[in-house]
């Protein structure tokens, strides 16, 4: 303790703080002298990062952008030359038309559904406090996370003539395909919604009320206009989804209803005709960019100038259910619980009564050899693919993220930084049976590989990384932007180097995030359809095209066949996610 | 009940508010223990306390935001139990403003005044833009204001519609220091060019005198005393209302003629910062003045002035105290010196 007895002059002068410039400290006992570093460090560490980006985008670049931008090119420039009489031909086709508009009208019908059905959701599930509702909120997730071809089946069970819905007459109808797509869709409106509405002040409400405005009034001048980010993004992520859905709708829209997604399928495997099916391929991805630009516009408004708070915080607790949105919420639950209850019902369902026939079944081959191989054997394939499948979109999205998490100092590399951002989302959008095509057409002996990749199987895992990175990246990287970055450069003073700071810093607290996205790409990899259907070799299919195979084919058992399968895939993707959802941290990623 | 209590204002009467446990089974907590209060119409009304003891959640149960466990909240002896928070007419200023981000400033100020033909809605947003010292300032996006401009803005936002009754919850203690000064002299201003009855939160002691005509102080969810800000600080009622209010020093009855005068009716309490070393040069106190001798055991400077910390031999206490202003002979550590407390800085509690 200083007791200096000088008299500062001016009154600047701090008590206890002995002013001696200048003077030597002792100095610290047990510390090598100063040494500037080699010279080669700061290069080292410079490509180090050159190489983290480097990875990804020779992986994307191979698998996603060379496929994809084949199958474009061979929309423009069948011979070389730049031609456009395919989109010609294409477009002065009636079906063509037909497509398009079914496409956007499912699309917007199916959003505008589960905006207005989600939004009452979100508040009855993350704004109100009752018994149980932590139980809802993980029931609501069940549909997104089911495979798209479970979803068509478990629609079909419903609504099928003898289903528990038949004299609804539904079966085949646009109707049904809106339903499935909203069944499909409701979660992500839920979610993204909700957990903004929970943290949303709710001091801007109540000072509204104060003022003399009734609780609908506050609603829509205030809380609504705070939550239109949230919705929009959930609405463009919606209409992505309903705009591309693949398995869904090819399972219960059969040859009159489709989307482009599935007429591309249905012109390269059906008609043969791969121009057509490239030209469809650029309508696709211009229908996708144009979502996702919205999307993420929106994004980049969410959080501007909102006050957020801890869920619960600020005083005001969590009140219960209005009227009007419990009703909605209550009925809604009710009917995503119906497809789910039929798929059960309908497997346990035989010719004579109850039981597990269906389930024995599963080790066969299926009535009149429908398969090459056992359901089991297919469920065996799916799951080695998924763990391979897996491990790559880990190992590629988490590079992604560490990549695209930081903020460099130079202009360029920030602005490189990013164009990543934006480049890794795009196979978000740009739909599975458009890569999974484009592979088939591109992929044979990439750099002058001697043996046919498209028939060793490898494509498969591979097509399908590509497919969940994205997710993985998205999961990721909000937590590793949550960083502060002083928290780095705190452990920088106290002696951690670069390497070590990002084990300790970065690992230590997205390894929850990380956990959370070994999940969804497992799940992702699992249920996958669109681009496993082109790519699975017919003697190592996976789940889900085992099960496309069983519906298409004629006889009770092999429908019985599939639903079971699809109660055992259902099951499987449902428990992966629930595991996973253990991992998610306050942080959690968007979806 | 109506028509008995017309025009007598706010009447809070035994009020209790409880907050349930943190977790299942966890015991509630009463944050508000029984209060009993009035604010008559056009009255200010401080609410002094610690953070946490309760002030905030009272302001809530008036304003209807919180449901009270039991007691009662009425305005002009109507029971307001059962109106509605929109339909209670009390404006509510939040410490952060809580301004709406998608309205501007005007958008924002005339949020209240629905119903209103559109002229005169202009008309009362320029007025009270006027009040509160941001003429011009409609068009200005909220985003782009400073903290004080914002707590200006949430100021004429709530005063817009008249309110029977307006609620600040330390509408200042964002800010920083100068400009919290600035404001309160500005806030009560515009409470009384306007004739606003008003309830105000604070922690603040010199926030709650500036702005208050009555402070009442509340500890732990009761309530301690309730009176004009000099009667209080000159005679806080207990201890503990002393020291809240920045008394530091409390004096035993000892030789002299101040402290015997004054045993009677109650110790005297001495703020922080109320001594003065009392030089020999200086002319002799008056009889009044508590004097106390002490030893002096360190120097330091405050705000770039020199100060002693000595320690009183009566009480045993450790009090700091001005150097006289002639600087000649300051005292150094060890010395024995006489103190005497500056005569504004002196109260007698329980009084």
């Amino acid at each position: 303790m200083s007791t200096a007895t000088r008299t500062p002059p001016t009154g600047t002068g701090r008590p206890g703080v002995p002013a001696r410039p200048g003077a030597p400290g002792p100095a610290a006992p047990g510390r090598p002298p100063l040494r500037a570093p080699a010279r080669g460090w700061a290069l080292g560490r410079a490509g180090a990062w050159a190489l983290a980006a480097a990875v990804p985008l020779l992986f994307l670049g191979t698998f996603f952008a060379w496929p994809v931008l084949a199958l474009v090119g061979r929309g423009f420039l069948p011979d070389g030359a730049l031609d456009l009489s395919g989109f010609a031909d294409v477009f002065s086709r009636p079906r063509t038309w037909r497509i398009v508009g079914l496409t956007l009208a499912q699309g917007a019908i199916g959003t505008v559904l589960s905006v207005l059905l989600g939004v009452p959701g979100a508040y009855v599930l993350y704004r109100c406090r009752f018994r149980g509702v932590g139980a809802l909120r993980a029931f609501v997730t069940v549909p997104f996370v089911l495979p798209t071809v479970v979803v068509g089946v478990a629609f079909r069970a419903l609504l099928r003539d003898n289903g528990p819905l038949g004299f609804l007459h539904l079966d085949g109808t646009f109707t049904a395909i809106v339903a499935a797509l909203v069944f499909f869709n409701y979660a992500v409106v839920v979610r993204t919604v909700g957990s903004l509405w929970q943290r949303l002040d709710p001091r801007p409400e109540q000072a509204a009320r104060s003022l003399g405005a009734s609780p609908a009034r506050a609603f829509w001048t205030v809380t609504l206009p705070a939550l239109t980010p949230a919705i929009v993004s959930a609405a463009s992520l919606v209409f992505l989804f309903c705009a591309t859905a693949f398995g869904t709708v090819l399972v219960l829209g059969g040859m009159r209803y489709g989307t482009v997604e599935t007429e591309i399928w249905i012109q390269t495997t059906q008609f043969l005709d791969l121009r057509a099916a490239a030209v469809l391929s650029v309508v696709q991805v211009v229908v996708v960019v144009a979502a996702l630009a919205v999307a993420g516009r929106a994004r980049a408004r969410r959080e501007r100038a909102l006050s957020l708070v801890a869920p619960g915080a600020s005083g005001a607790r969590p009140a219960r259910p209005h009227g009007l949105p419990a009703v909605v919420t209550g009925v809604v639950l009710v009917l995503l619980a119906l497809p789910l209850g039929a798929l059960l019902l309908g497997s346990l369902r035989t010719g004579d009564g109850w039981g597990l026939d269906h389930y024995r079944a599963l080790g066969t081959t299926g009535g009149r050899n429908a398969l090459t191989v056992t359901v089991w054997e297919a469920l065996g394939n799916s799951l080695r693919i998924a763990v391979d499948a897996t491990l790559l979109a880990l190992l590629v999205g988490c590079l992604v993220a560490l990549v695209v998490s930081r903020r460099p100092r130079a202009g360029a590399a920030r602005r490189a930084v990013g164009v990543l951002d934006g480049a890794f989302m795009l196979p978000l959008g740009v739909s599975a049976v458009t890569v999974g095509f484009g592979a088939l057409l591109t992929l044979g002996h990439p750099f002058g590989i001697q043996t046919d990749l498209r028939s060793s199987g490898i494509l498969v895992p591979v097509v399908q990384a590509v497919v969940a990175v994205p997710l993985v990246v998205r999961t990721v990287l909000p937590v590793l932007r949550a960083i502060d970055p002083r928290l780095r450069e705190a452990a920088g003073t106290l002696g951690a180097g670069s390497g070590r700071v990002l084990l300790g810093v970065d690992g230590a607290l997205a390894a929850r995030s990380i956990g959370l996205a070994v999940g969804f790409a497992f799940a992702v990899s699992l249920g996958e359809f669109g681009a496993t259907s082109f790519l699975a070799r017919p003697d190592l299919p996976t789940l889900p095209v085992v099960i496309f195979r069983l519906i298409g084919q004629p006889g009770a058992d092999n429908y019985g066949m599939a639903l079971a399968a699809s109660v055992v895939l259902a099951a499987l993707t449902a428990g992966v996610m629930a595991l996973a959802e253990r991992f998610r941290g306050p942080a959690g990623g968007e979806l | 009940m109506t028509g008995s209590g017309a025009g007598t204002g706010l009447a809070v009467r035994d009020l209790v508010v409880r907050y349930p446990g943190a977790g299942r089974g966890a015991p509630a907590v009463t944050a508000v223990d029984g209060v009993t209060l009035d604010v008559p119409v056009g009255e200010v009304l401080a609410l002094l306390g610690p953070s946490g003891c309760g002030k905030s959640s009272l302001l809530r149960a008036v304003a209807g935001l919180e449901p009270p466990a039991s007691g009662a909240v009425t305005w002009d002896g109507v029971d307001l139990a059962a109106v509605p928070v929109h339909r209670r007419g009390f404006g509510l200023v939040f410490q952060d403003g809580q301004l709406f981000p998608h309205r501007d400033v005007a958008g924002n100020v005339a949020y209240g005044l629905r119903g209103l033909p559109r002229n005169a809605r202009a008309a009362r947003v320029a007025e009270l833009l006027d009040l509160v010292g941001l003429p011009g300032y409609d068009r200005r996006p909220v985003t782009t204001l400073s903290g004080g401009e914002r707590q200006r803005v949430a100021l004429a936002r709530s005063l817009a519609p008249r309110p029977r009754l307006l609620l600040l919850d330390e509408p200042l203690s964002a800010l920083d220091r100068s400009l919290r000064e600035r404001l309160a002299d500005d806030l009560r201003r515009a409470l009384v060019a306007t004739g606003t009855t008003a309830l105000f939160v604070t922690h603040d002691q010199d926030e709650a005198a500036t702005v208050a005509d009555r402070v009442a102080v509340l500890s732990a969810g009761r309530l301690l005393q309730v009176d004009a800000p000099e009667a209080l600080w000159r005679r806080p009622a207990t201890r503990e209302v002393a020291e809240f209010l920045g008394y530091r020093t409390f004096l035993v009855a000892g030789p002299g003629p101040a402290a015997a005068a004054d045993a009677e009716t109650g110790t005297l309490a001495v703020a922080a910062g109320g001594w003065r070393v009392l030089g020999p040069a200086d002319p002799e106190p008056a009889p009044a003045a508590p004097v106390r001798a002490a030893v002096v055991a360190e120097r330091r400077t405050r705000r770039g002035r020199a100060e002693v910390v000595a320690v009183l031999e009566a009480e045993d206490a450790r009090v700091t105290a001005a150097l006289p202003a002639a600087g000649a002979g300051a005292p150094e550590p060890g010395d024995r010196v006489r103190l005497v407390a500056e005569e504004g800085a002196v109260a007698v509690v329980g009084g």
